[in-house]
């Protein structure tokens, strides 16, 4: 248990479990931790427990502490500010008082906890809690009782889709990886990279539980026959990488990773590999061309990674909370998992809820939620007095959906037919202060600097796209310019070698698909309709290669 | 019935293309035939006339007086054509893009001259920001390009405009390479 | 082993080894495929996006030259969408670099030049970027003008797969990215290098060039080609 847990074997009348995830702990979650075990103990209260947990969910309000006992979670408890905890010590105490209840308040009520299912329980920096809720019980069964190809079919099963962007079958994925020869050996890669804007799934769940994604890689190693696993993590998650080496370290102690898992003949090993700060290193391929030491540009796919990936051998990729998944699915069945959902999108999906809207955080919901339920009830709706214009899903290479929008199912398929995609879980609220042209910009900004530059459409494409659409956003673009914004994103979606490429153009597809008047507006009338833009800027001598 | 008006004119470039037009050599006369050279170094006029048929336009723009008068000859031409890589892409006088006009100025008539060193002021056209092709500022009919243009193409390109072919044929027609 | 695989490009039947790609396989039956980082004895990269196919079944495109030949495969190499995108792909290798034919050392030996002239490029619809660009000529007997340079790689691999020098590699991103020699430093004070001068004989531009050479003096590089693939052929 915990350092501040009363000893001897009596569990705690109350527990005080303050977040420790990056977000909590920028805004001093560490200190209110520390000042709380000496307000507990000045106060008397040596049944009250004082406990690190992971994510608690509404990450811009932090620092957040839960109470459990009394179904409580508290808000901005501030470190130096002690009147910000009044209400958690009643609490403490026995009183029901302040706070947000989880039980009836719709942002942790409508959630449906799988991936998230130890965030916020569970201390991410100890083995024995994640053990005590039962952690790598699928392991040892697993690896002591089942047959790589069980292993698989549970997760064949269960519908299960890669979480990282695409979509892909997890199961056929594994059962690829597994009919490999691999001779010289095959390897499991957890792609940690999460670098989509507003995207912060990831890093929340290897911050909170992330025993939870090493024990679904070691899974998956069994399955496919793999015995060497790495975790690409950005550099800009110092602490999920921490907490990541420190995992590796008490798996590996408790015979949970490393030679003869769980007291089988199964070995596995892991290492932590950082990313340098390159988005395109999420990208499969380059992210295998990172581990290898090499510079981080994708190459052609066929051969696919699962037949010729890490030094040439059959390599399985999956997404940190593809893995986080595993182990629930294991040990509740893949038809369970198929229970919830929808037809083909199965199970639940974590998404980083951001933007205009009143509760940011973290959430995970069962496919087929409606975005209207996940903005509105979940999120809380919009600050009053703002109106929703549009909700961005997928990152730089997903879409604004609309208004009209709202009551469309969140699954794989409806994304992407609206023009968008489920990429890894990003969801950024817009309200009527945004312009659809200016967020088109923004991303293809992103791209532009984030192309590694190994093929032209990419490099040159997406630095013209922005260079058009930065015109637009000054009110100096014709029609002619709109025209060959067009032109550009059809060319530089179908020629470009990897999926940074191909994706680029969609947030200007999407927001012409259904805000072109705003583009208009910005060409023909030179007015900005959210009034975001500042139009009109003098254009300086022949700026651009505009015939009229 | 009149003859078409053809008329040339030289912005920010060598005059090789001009001299290439003269390579035409006899086939000059037939082009002097079928059309009025109503402009151009080679002719003796002080004003762009209006309603010419045919310009071709050699140079890329680069100073205020190019542009000035590239617009003029824009408004008064039906066809224009421009006329070698300069007027297409920039090509050699655009060499001075990437460090800007000023460094130029100052190498030029600063760093270089040994006595009397300044920058002209006086009745000398403003430099642009950057050297650009024609197309950056009025519409383009034809791009003939070459560094220059072989006589044969030019006489190609004013012939079969001359016959009233539609423009995008002619381009497609008189097609070759950069240089 | 590789098998015998029969498929279609541009409506003939073709038979092609099962390892071989769509790129050779065009070829070998006299179907032209324009290409630009590919090059026979190099390992291929599918950078340029030239090559691009369209293959019955998948909404992609894919590139000739890295992808191998399928059973019952339909293939077609050219189509108006095709030929307007790799017109589109020329054109921003022109104007992202400063590609001043007329002055350039490889003018009329220009593969860019060529392909240019071959999909009728005839003037540039994106304005021109004119990159300032540095000119290395620190080495002895060779110069590396990076404002011709169109980032295809051929350098890096010849220097790597055949030389093994690596002498060069990619540095920087986006439009920021660059070809470097040892890390960064000039040519010249390469430890690497060793002046065999394949890097300059494979070059299609007029980035790689040879000290003394002047404006549209051959290069003489197409006999070369027959020796990288002699060595690559021995290697196998
Ligand atoms: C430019 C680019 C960036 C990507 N970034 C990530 C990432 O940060 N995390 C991730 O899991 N997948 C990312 N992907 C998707 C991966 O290539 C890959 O499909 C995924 O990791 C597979 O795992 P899954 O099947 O579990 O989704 C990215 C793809 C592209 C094209
Ligand atoms: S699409 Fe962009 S990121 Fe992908 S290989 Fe091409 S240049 Fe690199
Ligand atoms: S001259 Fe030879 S060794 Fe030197 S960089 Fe070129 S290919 Fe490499
Ligand atoms: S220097 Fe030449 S061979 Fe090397 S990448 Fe540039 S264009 Fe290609
Ligand atoms: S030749 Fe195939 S991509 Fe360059």
């Amino acid at each position: 248990m915990s350092a501040a847990a009363p000893a001897g074997a009596q569990p705690p009348r109350a527990s005080a479990n303050v977040c420790q995830a990056a977000s909590c702990l920028a805004m001093g979650s560490a200190q209110v931790c520390r000042a709380l075990e000496a307000e507990v103990a000045a106060a008397g209260l040596d049944d009250v427990a004082v406990r690190r947990v992971g994510c608690l969910g509404l990450c811009a309000a932090g620092p957040l502490v839960e109470v459990p006992e009394q179904g409580r979670i508290f808000e901005r408890v501030l470190p130096g500010d002690p009147s910000s905890r009044e209400g958690l010590l009643a609490s403490l105490k026995g009183e029901a008082r302040g706070g947000r209840p989880v039980a009836s308040d719709p942002f942790f009520s409508r959630q449906v906890k799988v991936v998230l299912e130890r965030c916020g329980t569970v201390d991410p920096e100890n083995i024995d809690d994640y053990l005590a809720t039962g952690g790598y019980e699928a392991l040892a069964k697993v690896a002591g009782s089942m047959s790589p190809d069980e292993v698989t079919s549970e997760v064949v099963k269960s519908g299960l889709r890669g979480r990282g962007g695409a979509g892909y079958p997890t199961g056929l994925k594994w059962r690829t990886v597994a009919k490999e020869a691999g001779a010289a050996g095959k390897f499991v890669v957890c792609n940690a990279d999460e670098g989509d804007p507003g995207a912060f799934m990831d890093r929340s769940v290897m911050e909170s539980s992330p025993h939870q994604v090493l024990e679904g890689m070691a899974i998956a190693g069994y399955a496919v026959g793999a015995n060497r696993g790495y975790v690409y993590v950005r550099a800009e998650y110092p602490l999920a990488a921490e907490r990541l080496a420190l995992a590796i370290r008490q798996a590996e102690r408790r015979g949970y990773l490393g030679a003869r898992v769980a007291g089988t003949r199964f070995s596995f090993h892991v290492e932590l590999r950082m990313g340098a700060g390159a988005y395109v290193c999420g990208e499969e391929t380059a992210l295998i061309a990172s581990i290898q030491g090499e510079r981080g540009t994708p190459r052609p796919r066929p051969p696919y990674p699962a037949a010729s990936g890490l030094w040439g051998c059959p390599t399985l990729i999956n997404n940190v909370e593809t893995f986080a998944n595993v182990p629930s699915i294991i040990v509740r069945g893949g038809e369970w998992f198929a229970s919830i959902g929808t037809e083909r999108s199965k199970g639940t999906k974590v998404f980083s809820l951001a933007g205009a809207v009143k509760n940011t955080g973290v959430v995970e919901v069962p496919m087929g939620l409606t975005l209207r339920e996940i903005v509105f009830d979940i999120g809380g709706g919009l600050a009053p007095g703002r109106r929703f214009k549009a909700v961005q899903t997928g990152g730089p290479a997903g879409g604004c959906l609309p208004e009209e929008l709202l009551d469309m199912p969140v699954d794989y398929e409806s994304l992407t037919q609206a023009g968008s995609m489920m990429g890894s879980g990003g969801m950024i609220v817009m309200d009527d202060t945004t312009c659809m042209v200016d967020v088109a910009k923004f991303f293809m900004d992103f791209c532009r600097q984030e192309s590694c530059g190994k093929c032209v459409p990419c490099r040159v494409g997406t630095h013209e796209m922005w260079r058009l659409l930065d015109r637009m956003t000054r009110g100096v673009a014709s029609r002619w310019d709109l025209e060959q914004l067009e032109s550009l994103a059809g060319m530089v979606r179908a020629m470009s070698l990897c999926g940074l490429g191909q994706g680029a153009p969609s947030p200007v597809f999407s927001t012409l698909r259904y805000f072109r008047d705003e583009y208009v507006a910005h060409i023909d009338e030179h007015v900005c309709p959210a009034g975001s833009c500042h139009m009109g800027t003098a254009e300086p001598a022949a700026a651009g290669v505009s015939p009229a | 019935m009149s003859k078409p008006k053809l008329a040339t004119i030289w912005l920010d470039g060598c005059s090789g293309c001009h001299m290439s037009f003269l390579d035409m050599d006899e086939l000059i006369l037939e082009v002097a035939e079928r059309a009025d050279l109503v402009y151009g170094p080679l002719v003796d006029a002080k004003e762009f006339p209006e309603g010419v048929d045919v310009t071709l336009v050699e140079g890329a723009v680069g100073s205020s007086e190019d542009l000035r008068k590239v617009r003029e000859v824009r408004e008064r031409t039906r066809v224009l054509v421009a006329f070698g890589d300069c007027a297409v892409t920039g090509n050699v006088p655009s060499l001075r893009n990437p460090i800007g006009p000023r460094a130029v100025l100052e190498t030029v008539y600063l760093e270089k001259p040994t006595h009397n060193a300044q920058i002209p002021s006086q009745l000398v056209p403003e430099l642009l920001e950057e050297d650009l092709p024609v197309h950056a500022w009025v519409p383009v009919d034809v791009y003939l390009t070459g560094c220059p243009p072989s006589a044969a193409r030019i006489y190609e390109c004013v012939k079969r405009l001359l016959d009233g072919e539609a423009p995008e044929t002619v381009s497609e027609a008189v097609a070759w390479k950069f240089g | 082993m590789s098998e015998v695989r029969t498929l279609q490009i541009d409506g003939k039947d073709v038979a092609a080894r099962s390892d071989e790609t769509i790129l050779c396989a065009a070829e070998e039956n006299e179907i032209h495929i324009p290409t630009l980082c590919h090059l026979e004895g190099l390992s291929d990269v599918g950078a340029c996006r030239l090559c691009v196919v369209e293959v019955e079944g998948t909404p992609k495109l894919m590139a000739a030259c890295t992808t191998t030949v399928e059973e019952g495969m339909k293939v077609t190499t050219t189509s108006e969408r095709l030929v307007a995108y790799r017109r589109r792909a020329i054109e921003m290798l022109f104007v992202e670099r400063n590609h001043i034919c007329a002055v350039c050392v490889a003018n009329n030996n220009c593969e860019l030049q060529a392909h240019a002239r071959n999909v009728g490029l005839d003037h540039f619809e994106l304005p021109l970027m004119h990159p300032a660009l540095p000119v290395d000529a620190s080495h002895e007997r060779f110069v590396m003008d990076h404002n011709r340079c169109i980032l295809c790689t051929r350098c890096v691999r010849v220097c790597d797969e055949v030389e093994q020098a690596h002498t060069w590699d990619v540095a920087g991103r986006g439009t920021g990215a660059r070809i470097v020699s040892d890390l960064g430093m000039p040519w010249g004070s390469s430890t690497t290098c060793t002046s065999c001068g394949k890097c300059v004989q494979v070059c299609p531009t007029g980035a790689l060039f040879e000290k003394g050479r002047s404006i549209s003096e051959p290069k003489a590089r197409r006999p070369y080609l027959p020796y990288l693939v002699r060595v690559k052929e021995r290697e196998r």
